[in-house]
C-alpha cells in the first residue's frame, strides 16, 4: 500500500523544549517565594544553633532586629566569641545605641513589639549571652528570641 | 498554501529565565526563623529588698560551668529534668514539703482549681554552654506546657492548639510559667 506511505526523509523529530521556560519559571517562583535577602555579611559563626523543641514561629520579620554571637569567621581574630551588630564586630556596651537606632528606623508605634532575636552558637559560653541580655534589659527591649533548630534537647 | 507569520524564536526565553534562577538561587538562604520567646525582667533597683519566698516554694535549678546539672543541691541530668519541674508544679495540698498551693477561679469554664506558689529558679555560671541553657530553658518550658496541655484536655477536652484565642488566655492565667532567672553570678571567685 504505496499510497498511506509518507513521503519525505524519515527523522526522529527533535524533543521539545518549547516547555522548558515553563520548568524553569516554576523554580523561579518558588526560590522568588522563599528568598530572604540577607542583609548582613556574617562576621561570626552563628551557626550551628541549639536544638530546642518547645518553639514558636518568628512573626513579622520586620520587627525582629538580630545579635549575632559566636567565633570569628576570620581564624586570625582567634576564637573568643564576639558579638555582631549589623555588619560590625561589637560589645556589650553598643547594644544600647544600636538598639537606639533599630528603634528610630521603625514606626514608634512599634517600638513596644520590637524583637531581638539572638542567633548564638551553640558552644558559646553564658558569660557574653548574659552581658548581652543585661544590657538589653537596661535599655529596656525585653521581647527577645533565642533562635533555635527543631529537634530534640537531647541531641544538643 | 496559506502563509505562515514567522514566529517569535524563544529559544532565549530558557536562558533568560536560568539566569534569574541562578540570581534567586544564590541570594537565598532558607532563614531559621523558630525559636524560644522569652520576656526579660526589667532591671532591678540596686536598693530592692530581697523578696522572701518560702523554702518549700523554690526549686533551684543551677548549671555549673561543665554543664552539669543540679536541682536542689542534688546532682541531676537533663532527661529528668522536666518531669522533676512537672512535680514540683503540680499542687500537692498534703504535702509538707510541696509548694503551697490557693485555690484560685479562671474563667471560660476551668473553674476554681488548686495553683501551685512555687517558682523555678534559674541560675547558670558565665562558662555554661549555650546548648545547655537552651536546652534547660526548654525543658521548663516543656513542663508547663505539659500540664497546659492536661488542664486543657480536662477541661474542653481539647488540645491546646485548637482553643480559641479566649480560652488560651484562661489557660495561660490558670497555668503561669513561673521560671525565674537569678541574677547572673560569677562562680569563678
Amino acid at each position: 500500500m504505496a499510497r498511506f506511505r509518507k513521503e519525505g526523509k524519515k527523522e526522529v523529530p527533535q524533543v521539545s523544549t518549547s516547555s522548558l521556560p515553563d520548568i524553569v519559571y516554576m523554580l523561579i517562583f518558588f526560590f522568588m517565594i522563599t528568598t530572604t535577602m540577607r542583609d548582613v555579611e556574617l562576621k561570626v559563626k552563628a551557626s550551628p544553633l541549639p536544638k530546642a523543641s518547645e518553639i514558636q514561629k518568628l512573626e513579622h520579620k520586620a520587627l525582629v532586629s538580630s545579635i549575632y554571637i559566636g567565633a570569628p569567621r576570620d581564624s586570625k581574630l582567634g576564637t573568643e566569641s564576639r558579638i555582631q551588630l549589623d555588619d560590625a564586630f561589637a560589645t556589650p556596651a553598643d547594644i544600647a545605641d544600636w538598639i537606639q537606632k533599630e528603634r528610630d528606623s521603625r514606626n514608634p508605634a512599634d517600638i513596644p513589639l520590637l524583637t531581638t532575636a539572638l542567633k548564638v552558637h551553640k558552644d558559646t559560653r553564658m558569660g557574653v549571652v548574659t552581658d548581652v541580655k543585661q544590657e538589653l534589659r537596661k535599655v529596656g527591649a525585653f521581647r527577645i528570641n533565642y533562635t533555635t533548630l527543631k529537634g530534640s534537647v537531647l541531641e544538643n | 498554501m496559506a502563509r505562515k507569520t514567522p514566529e517569535i524564536n524563544s529559544s532565549s526565553q530558557a536562558d533568560i529565565a536560568f539566569l534569574l534562577l541562578c540570581f534567586f538561587l544564590m541570594t537565598t538562604s532558607m532563614d531559621v526563623d523558630y525559636g524560644i520567646t522569652r520576656r526579660l525582667p526589667p532591671p532591678v533597683e540596686q536598693n530592692d529588698e530581697d523578696v522572701k519566698v518560702k523554702e518549700r516554694n523554690v526549686m533551684n535549678v543551677m548549671v555549673n560551668k561543665s554543664d552539669r546539672l543540679l536541682v536542689n543541691g542534688r546532682p541531676s541530668d537533663i532527661s529528668m529534668l522536666k518531669d522533676l519541674a512537672k512535680e514540683f508544679m503540680t499542687p500537692r495540698p498534703n504535702d509538707e514539703t510541696a509548694p503551697e498551693v490557693e485555690p484560685k477561679t479562671f474563667g471560660e469554664g476551668i473553674g476554681e482549681i488548686l495553683t501551685s506558689k512555687g517558682v523555678i529558679s534559674l541560675q547558670n555560671d558565665r562558662g555554661t554552654s549555650y546548648a545547655m541553657y537552651i536546652s534547660v530553658q526548654n525543658e521548663l518550658a516543656r513542663a508547663f506546657n505539659e500540664m497546659k496541655e492536661e488542664l486543657a484536655q480536662k477541661t474542653w477536652h481539647k488540645s491546646v492548639s485548637q482553643l480559641n484565642e479566649d480560652q488560651t488566655k484562661a489557660l495561660n492565667e490558670a497555668v503561669p510559667v513561673r521560671v525565674s532567672e537569678a541574677e547572673p553570678v560569677d562562680y569563678k571567685k
